[in-house]
């Protein structure tokens, strides 16, 4: 069977590239959310950091993946 | 038809090479073999044995002879244990977690230095990078809230309480159980050790595709050359940015052991 269609080289770019949306759109949000909640009661500041970076650091881990995968899925 | 959505890699003419895997593999200065298994002593293992030499003489060096009135050492040593016993171990754990202050500040200390040598010149990578490294610290703290959890409630109720939430309707247990067990038992310590390795991994990359792309475009023989400046000036913009995410992860790391601790200890987790 003769090739009709064929896509070369690195797939795992724009694997990674749509695997960015959703974490891209996470990081926002929680950011978003603890500048509207430290804004509106600058004493929780201190209190919401440390849940800030843990939810930060859980939806970055997603994107991570991606990038993790993108190599090693050459 | 094909569609070409990038060259490979060196072509073989003097393209640009795009950095990948291999810029993570060091030549062994010395390697052996026992009982079937090849040891090699790289760049990476010289850079964890001198963090830790660094690590126990500095500390030593500033509790050796404490004052009240600190010192420079003294304190900034103070300050990091600090850090981790009172704003991570006593306000994520509560007072029970003073015991384990130790061991996260250990924990801290380690992953921080070793992540800094990322943007150390000479150095310039982290250990980190390699998975073995993040892996291990992970099985480490992942067999330490389970050990933390089984000896506090036993085996049966913690198990119980991860995987029958208490408090659910029982038809929501068919859903429930197997999400629990995974992002328990499962996520946890991957998400764990991938979350630092792949930031370190990255953070490498990122830098060395500016500096040799930086080097790639003095190279050429035309006028891209005067792009080589706005990509010097990403890598050093870029180192800055290296040190504020090593510094977070080696926090992100800890904080996340301190929660996972947390749940292990309270009572209906």
């Amino acid at each position: 069977m003769s090739t009709l269609a064929e896509v070369t080289g690195q797939l795992g770019t724009i694997g990674y590239g749509l695997a960015a949306i959703g974490p891209g759109v996470g990081i926002g949000l929680i950011f978003a959310a603890y500048i509207n909640s430290s804004a509106r009661q600058p004493e929780s500041a201190n209190f919401t950091r440390t849940w800030m970076l843990v939810g930060f650091a859980i939806i970055e881990a997603l994107a991570l993946f991606g990038l993790v995968l993108a190599f090693a899925l050459k | 038809m094909t569609i070409v959505l990038a060259d490979p890699p060196c072509k073989g003419d003097n393209g640009f090479c795009a950095p990948g895997t291999d810029s993570f593999m060091f030549k062994p200065l010395v390697e052996w073999e026992w009982l079937n298994i090849h040891f090699q002593i790289t760049k990476i293992t010289i850079l964890v044995w001198i963090s830790v030499v660094l690590l126990i003489v500095l500390l030593l060096a500033a509790v050796r002879n404490p004052k009240i009135v600190p010192e420079r050492g003294q304190w900034m040593a103070e300050s990091v244990y600090g850090l981790v016993r009172n704003n991570i171990a006593e306000d994520m754990i509560g007072h029970e977690g003073l015991r384990f202050a130790p061991y996260l500040a250990t924990l801290f200390c380690f992953i921080l230095v070793t992540n800094i040598w990322g943007i150390i010149p000479v150095a310039q990578i982290s250990p980190n990078a390699h998975i073995a490294y993040p892996a291990f610290l992970a099985i480490i703290s992942w067999l330490m809230f389970n050990i933390v959890g089984i000896r506090k409630h036993g085996a049966k109720k913690y198990f119980g309480d991860i995987l029958f939430m208490p408090g659910v309707p029982k038809v929501m247990y068919i859903l429930l159980t197997p999400i629990e067990f995974i992002s328990t038992l499962i996520v946890r310590p991957i998400t764990l050790a991938v979350r630092l390795f792949a930031n370190m991994f990255a953070g490498h990359l990122l830098l060395l595709v500016f500096t040799l792309g930086t080097t790639y475009l003095l190279s050429v023989h035309n006028f891209s050359k005067i792009f080589a400046l706005p990509s010097f000036l990403m890598t050093i913009l870029l180192t800055f940015f290296e040190l504020f995410i090593e510094i977070l992860q080696a926090y992100v790391f800890v904080v996340l052991t301190a929660s996972y601790l947390q749940g292990a200890l309270a009572e209906e987790h």
